[in-house]
């Protein structure tokens, strides 16, 4: 049954504030992550990782080693058996790095696997890598994009080759050199780690020579499953691989590394289950990092503000391998209105691994350089930074001339405004003073894309009122578990105490991962197609059923409403499904479907969903779909010690459907606080001479703690939008992110007077500003 | 996979020396007489803990004994020989918090804690919070509540800092909960929500 | 870890003629330091020996002053009232550390050995003198951001301690009481404790290998009364110092009458200004007075290609701490 109730379709559960449905088996601690699944006869893997960043192996010496106790096998890249293929061989390889280590006596990068012990005991595996000899004949490396040894090139493409190196729009060089103001500025973003609070863990059961599950720490499952099958040369319905819970990730956990396709070797190889968390420190060149990059943008406008001209161009680090780089520009394409537009990527290959998608990648730096930018403008045309914006308010998306699927942005200025108190704010920098601090206020704009999606979902109804609802989703503590349960409940008029939603699993329909803000739009979807299956199966049960009120009405005629047929005309006639179903003896009923995300979800609606179909714009594929927001900061700077702490922040989204307010609200609270970390502290150091870290671990690295965080106040403005998905969801997970740091700097600006461009701005880099002249 | 373990009686003193006589007496110190002198007793005392050897642990008031090293750190034991993951493991290092349990009713990280001196204390784990029958801790519920979590992985070592923040009287005001709950890192950043509930438990601790 | 044995001491002849015995050996108290310079193989011990039984405790005023036993823990010495209103500095300095589990876990006497958080020496895949002296610094043309600028040497610019309560504990003149393998104990003030690197970055204080610390006394004074511990760092708790301050001021009549100041995080060691007390006392209670004499607190300082900042920033967290403290 193709429908369009969407559009009015009543909730019961949907947007509640529900708790989460897997929060009592993770407050009583009884959620259990990868590597602490209860498997019998499981033993430990641990790697030993190279000390140098360049060179080669020239001896392994294992022998005080193997003196640990119950040291099984200990793996270098002369007895690791060898996968079927190596990624490089691989056509359609899914993941960031398409490098993999102990295949040869190459090392490339500091930290990079060479040996992995197993061991009956972790304490045991783990003094056994460390008292293996390595010896090495190394080289000089070369550490970033900035070594004088690194040569910048133009990768025309980047990311695998799935997006342009170059994207140049009007005549934006000739605009920029004709417009009445011009603004032009370099900005330098630091080597960030996603670092999860769980590190990334593979837990390998090989359940026969041809049947292997693993539990692994994935925002992915057929991800790595696929990847898995390509690299054992084994039918993908042969590899299992499971994540019930899953300790954050934020990107890299939705990347395939080393660490998985080693640990399944080394247990094949030794015949038992094996389990191997990465250490802290490995997880610093273990499962990717946000990359070293600089980014010089130049804006020219009218004199009355409006931009005429974007001009952009990023530097960055990569691997010896891939052209992996965050597209900056992205956000810068699309987010004002702006005719003349480019963006030119240039990298540096370097030994590191390979960079990956982390957190809002791409929009994340590029909002801190545009939206800067952006204040700066505003300042030097003595213009609000709202009133900026607005005079540049994209009414159509000018990166492709499509009109937008929804846009609350405005709503969102108004809104965020008016909570934060935007109109008292000091527009002169360095005037506001509280006691020896400094005080400033400072807003950016935040968007994200819809990223086309889609995946399937089953759903069984049982006769005795409850149901199982499966996808083979990831909840990275996004609420997938909770939200999808809502989704079902409402699909089927069940209370959501009577759904089981089950996800994680390869065995179970197959679902996008967590990433990208694709997750809860597409899962959302299809859930609701599979739900209408189920729908369309009961219906003609009770049309063909002399005791149901709807016996002998046309299907077509018959709508369902929270777990009610009834018909269109006179809803009164009707009943709810389990009662046609219970009268059926039946003892349950099964269904599945398909559902889409974006842009195909709106081609294949196309006119179901009361959008004009004789409005020219709206044809299949029209709309440019993007969520937005706007971000509210007020800062106090410490001008003697350089300390910045953020003390008021309000972030108001438009993003569709809010399926559960509670833990959407809690997600864009995240989103923010990550970015203030980005803003604020996090910065890997990456050693000049040794292009190895300095800092990799939880005291080096520093994310915010509790006392970092005042109160954040997040709203969603309503919104509704008919194009992208069924319930008119836009992902979230990547949102609140978006233009955070340039928040900060632009409070900062207001506070002090000085510019910081610089990630993360740290006390010493506040009293280098300020000890130059405003 | 969680080691070998053995019921071992629970101790009814639970002190420290009670335990080292008993681990003393695992190390082949068997026929040591169950009330040792002065002397005795540190003739039993001198003897190394070397190798594997029987750490008994009270865990959540039941003593659970296991065989194991004494580089054994408590986390480890717990995890991986007592099979209870609840403490987790997020630097093993101290740095963040993760692992944090109650030893004799203080917070401390058990990664950076040994078993082997752990034993006759009382180990008090997320897993023995909430009532027999499930009832949750007030804390836990309040988490629970206010979301104070979303992955989920920090939440157990949240939540028994928690519990000790209320019992030290660090909770009296929201700045003084975000200054005493800083050793344990969200990456999530459920800070907000994580305030929010230990100032609604803290009135439901007693 | 290596696979150390473990003895449970219960004299502390026991435990000195234990580490005088077996050069590998290690005592063990918190274990914070330890466990986790262990668990990186910076250290290897082949024996640790738990001193938490000995009776190195109590909170007690002497005629000396404040003695504190060594085992007593992080978090109750800086709650203790004799502690908080007799010396502030040094109660901050402990509240403002670590964690409220590491300050619950690490003993007085394990603090103030705490060893340097310079990445080099934290990971062995490093050049490091301090760690295997001779191989090199790569810290000098590195990551020397959080390093120290006074006392350094070309062969180790760490902040050799990295902490905070010995800051607060050389600037009130803290002595420490060491006993030996022999039983024979000395009194060692604070100040002549730690060592500079020169060409042996590796030897840190005047510890021998079979003393151990049995307490820490801090004299009473009108300053200590009136002392403070300011610490700037990267985020607002959980982290190391960028720059601290431990001050305390005697002012009388508006007018200096004794001064106490020490820096953390900027020097080789926990470095006593003794030049800047000379400049304050006699003088007005000023922030000028302050501003001029925070200005010897650098003289001489060696900074490097990421840590010149810590001059200004130390120079302002003076100012800022002797000015909260005389509340001008």
């Amino acid at each position: 049954m193709e429908t369009n109730q969407k559009e009015n379709a009543p909730t019961n559960v949907v947007g509640k504030p529900l708790d989460r449905v897997d929060g009592p088996a993770k407050v009583t601690g009884a959620a259990r992550y990868s590597a602490e699944i209860s498997v019998p006869g499981t033993v430990h893997g641990v790697l030993k990782t190279s000390t140098i960043a360049k060179g080669r192996i020239t001896g392994i010496d294992t022998s005080r080693a193997a003196k640990e106790p119950g040291i099984l096998n200990i793996f270098t890249h002369e007895n690791l058996p060898k996968p079927a293929k190596t990624p490089k061989q691989i056509e359609k390889w899914r993941a960031a790095q398409s490098y993999l280590p102990m295949q040869d006596n190459q090392i490339q990068y500091a930290g990079q696997p060479v040996a992995l012990v197993v061991a009956t005991t972790l304490e045991a595996a783990t003094q056994a890598a460390a008292l293996i000899r390595v010896t090495y004949q190394a080289e000089t490396p070369i550490d970033s994009y900035h070594d004088p040894k690194a040569e910048l090139f133009d990768p025309q493409k980047i990311q695998q080759g799935k997006k342009d190196g170059h994207v140049v729009r009007g005549n934006p060089q000739q605009a920029y050199n004709g417009a009445a103001v011009k603004h032009e500025a370099t900005y330098v973003h630091a080597i960030n780690h996603h670092s999860p609070m769980e590190p990334a863990a593979t837990l390998a059961v090989w359940e026969g020579a041809d049947k292997l599950t693993v539990y692994e720490a994935s925002q992915n499952v057929t991800m790595h499953q696929g990847n898995l099958a390509e690299l054992l040369g084994m039918p993908r319905e042969q590899i299992r691989v499971v994540t019930k819970y899953i300790g954050g990730g934020f990107g890299c956990k939705g990347s395939f590394w080393p660490h998985t396709i080693l640990t399944v070797l080394a247990a094949r190889a030794v015949n038992r289950p094996v389990k191997l968390a990465l250490t802290r420190q490995q997880m610093f060149t273990g499962v990717g990092h946000r990359e070293d990059q600089e980014q010089t943008l130049k804006m020219g406008a009218t004199a009355e503000g409006k931009l005429v001209s974007i001009v952009h161009t990023k530097k960055a680090t990569t691997s010896p391998w891939d052209n992996y780089t965050e597209s900056n520009g992205k956000v810068m394409d699309m987010l004002y209105a702006c005719e003349n537009y480019s963006t030119v990527y240039e990298l540096a290959r370097a030994n590191v691994m390979t960079s990956v998608w982390m957190r809002a990648p791409g929009e994340a730096p590029g909002s801190f350089a545009l939206e800067s930018s952006m204040d700066d403008l505003a300042n030097q045309l003595n213009l609000d930074p709202l009133e900026i914006r607005l005079r540049n308010y994209a009414d159509y998306d000018h990166s492709n001339g499509k009109p937008w699927s929804s846009k609350s942005l405005k709503q969102c200025y108004t809104r965020g405004a008016e909570l934060f108190g935007w109109s008292k704010r000091n527009p002169k920098p360095g005037q506001t003073r509280r006691g020896k601090l400094l005080v400033g206020h400072g807003m950016a704009s935040a968007t994200y894309p819809v990223h086309s999606s889609q995946g399937t979902a089953r759903v069984r109804l049982f006769a005795d009122g409850h149901a199982v609802v499966e996808a083979g989703a990831t909840d990275l503590g996004t609420g997938t578990y909770t939200v999808m349960t809502q989704v079902s409940a409402d699909a089927l008029g069940l209370p959501p105490e009577k759904i089981r939603f089950e996800l994680g699993d390869t065995r179970l329909p197959t679902a996008p991962g967590s990433g990208g803000s694709v997750a809860a739009g597409t899962v959302a979807s299809s859930i609701m197609a599979a739900a209408e299956d189920v729908w369309d199966k009961v219906v003609k049960m009770a049309v063909a059923d002399k005791k149901s009120p709807l016996y002998k009405a046309k299907p077509t005629d018959v709508k369902v409403e929270l777990g009610r047929m009834f018909l269109s005309k006179d809803p009164k006639k009707g009943e709810t499904l389990l009662a046609a179903l219970g009268r059926s003896g039946q003892p349950d009923i099964e269904g599945s479907g398909t559902g889409k995300y974006g842009a195909g979800y709106e081609e294949k609606n196309f006119g179901q969903n009361g959008a004009n179909q004789n409005d020219d714009k709206q044809k299949p594929g029209g709309h440019s779909m993007h969520s937005f927001g706007a971000h509210f900061c007020e800062v106090e700077v410490d001008p003697d010690l350089g300390t910045i702490r953020v003390t008021r922040w309000v972030g108001v989204h438009g993003a569709g459907t809010v399926l559960n307010l509670k833990t959407a609200t809690s997600q864009m609270t995240g989103g923010a606080i990550y970015g203030i970390g980005a803003a604020l502290m996090e910065d890997t150091f990456r050693d000049p001479n040794f292009a190895r870290y300095t800092n990799a671990d939880l005291a080096g690295y520093h994310v915010p703690v509790n006392a970092d965080i005042p109160n954040i106040q997040v709203e969603f403005v309503p919104e509704t939008d008919p194009y992208i998905n069924y319930l008119g969801v836009k992902g979230i997970g990547e949102l609140g992110m978006v233009g955070v740091a340039a928040a900060v700097a632009n409070a900062v600006f207001n506070a002090t007077g000085r510019r910081l461009r610089s990630l993360p701005m740290t006390p010493d880099k506040v009293l280098e500003a300020l000890r130059l002249p405003a | 996979m969680p080691g070998p373990t053995t019921p071992a009686p629970l101790n009814p003193d639970g002190s420290r020396r009670t335990f080292m006589k008993q681990a003393g007496g695992f190390l082949g110190l068997a026929l040591a007489p169950p009330f040792l002198s002065q002397a005795e007793r540190l003739t039993a005392l001198s003897k190394k803990v070397e190798g594997v050897s029987t750490i008994s642990l009270k865990v959540n008031g039941t003593v659970r004994a296991i065989r194991a090293e004494p580089r054994v750190t408590l986390l480890d034991a717990l995890r991986e020989y007592l099979d209870l993951t609840g403490s987790k493991k997020g630097c093993d290092h101290g740095q963040c918090g993760a692992c944090t349990v109650l030893v004799d009713g203080r917070r401390v990280n058990s990664c950076l804690t040994l078993a082997v001196m752990s034993q006759g204390k009382e180990i008090t784990t997320i897993e023995g919070l909430a009532k027999e029958g499930g009832e949750l801790h007030p804390m836990q519920a309040a988490f629970l509540k206010h979301d104070g979590f979303q992955c989920g992985y920090c939440t157990p070592g949240q939540i028994m800092s928690a519990v000790a923040c209320v019992q030290e009287g660090h909770a009296g005001s929201e700045a003084e909960v975000r200054e005493w709950m800083s050793g344990n890192l969200c990456r999530c950043s459920a800070y907000p929500n994580i305030t929010a509930a230990i100032l609604e438990a803290k009135g439901q601790m007693g | 870890m290596n696979n150390f044995s473990y003895i449970q001491a219960d004299k502390a002849k026991e435990a000195t003629a234990a580490k005088r015995d077996d050069k590998s050996a290690a005592f063990i108290a918190g274990g914070t330091t330890l466990l986790d310079l262990m668990k990186l193989n910076v250290e290897n011990h082949g024996q640790l020996i738990d001193v938490n039984m000995l009776p190195f405790r109590g909170i007690e005023m002497t005629k000396d002053g404040l003695r504190i036993g060594a085992l007593e823990r992080m978090s109750e010495v800086g709650a203790h009232p004799l502690v908080k209103e007799n010396f502030p500095a040094v109660s901050e300095s402990l509240l403002l550390a670590a964690s409220a589990q590491l300050r619950n876990m690490a003993s007085i006497g394990g603090n103030v050995l705490q060893r340097t958080r310079c990445g080099y020496f934290r990971d062995t895949a490093f050049p490091c003198n301090k760690r295997e002296p001779g191989t090199g610094c790569p810290a000098l043309e590195g990551d020397n951001r959080n390093l120290a600028i006074l006392g350094t040497s070309e062969t180790c610019i760490a902040t050799s301690y990295p902490g905070d309560l010995a800051v607060a504990l050389i600037a009130l003149d803290a002595v420490l009481t060491l006993e030996n393998a022999k039983g024979k104990q000395r009194q060692v003030p604070i100040t002549k404790f730690y060592l500079l690197p020169g060409t042996t970055p590796q030897r840190e204080t005047v510890l021998e290998a079979d003393e151990l610390i049995v307490a820490v006394t801090i004299p009473q004074t009108a300053a200590a009364r009136k002392s403070k511990y300011l610490k700037v760092r990267d985020r607002s708790s959980y982290a190391y110092a960028l720059v601290s301050a431990a001050v305390g001021l005697e002012v009388q009549g508006g007018t200096v009458r004794a001064a106490r100041v020490a820096l953390g995080a900027v020097g080789a060691q926990p470095w006593r200004c003794f030049e800047v007390e000379k400049a304050l006392v006699g003088q007005p209670a000023t922030e000028a007075t302050f501003r001029a004499a925070a200005e010897l607190a650098l003289r001489g300082a060696k900074p490097r290609e990421h840590n010149a900042y810590k001059i200004e920033m130390a120079k302002n967290t003076l100012v800022r701490a002797l000015s909260e403290v005389a509340s001008v």
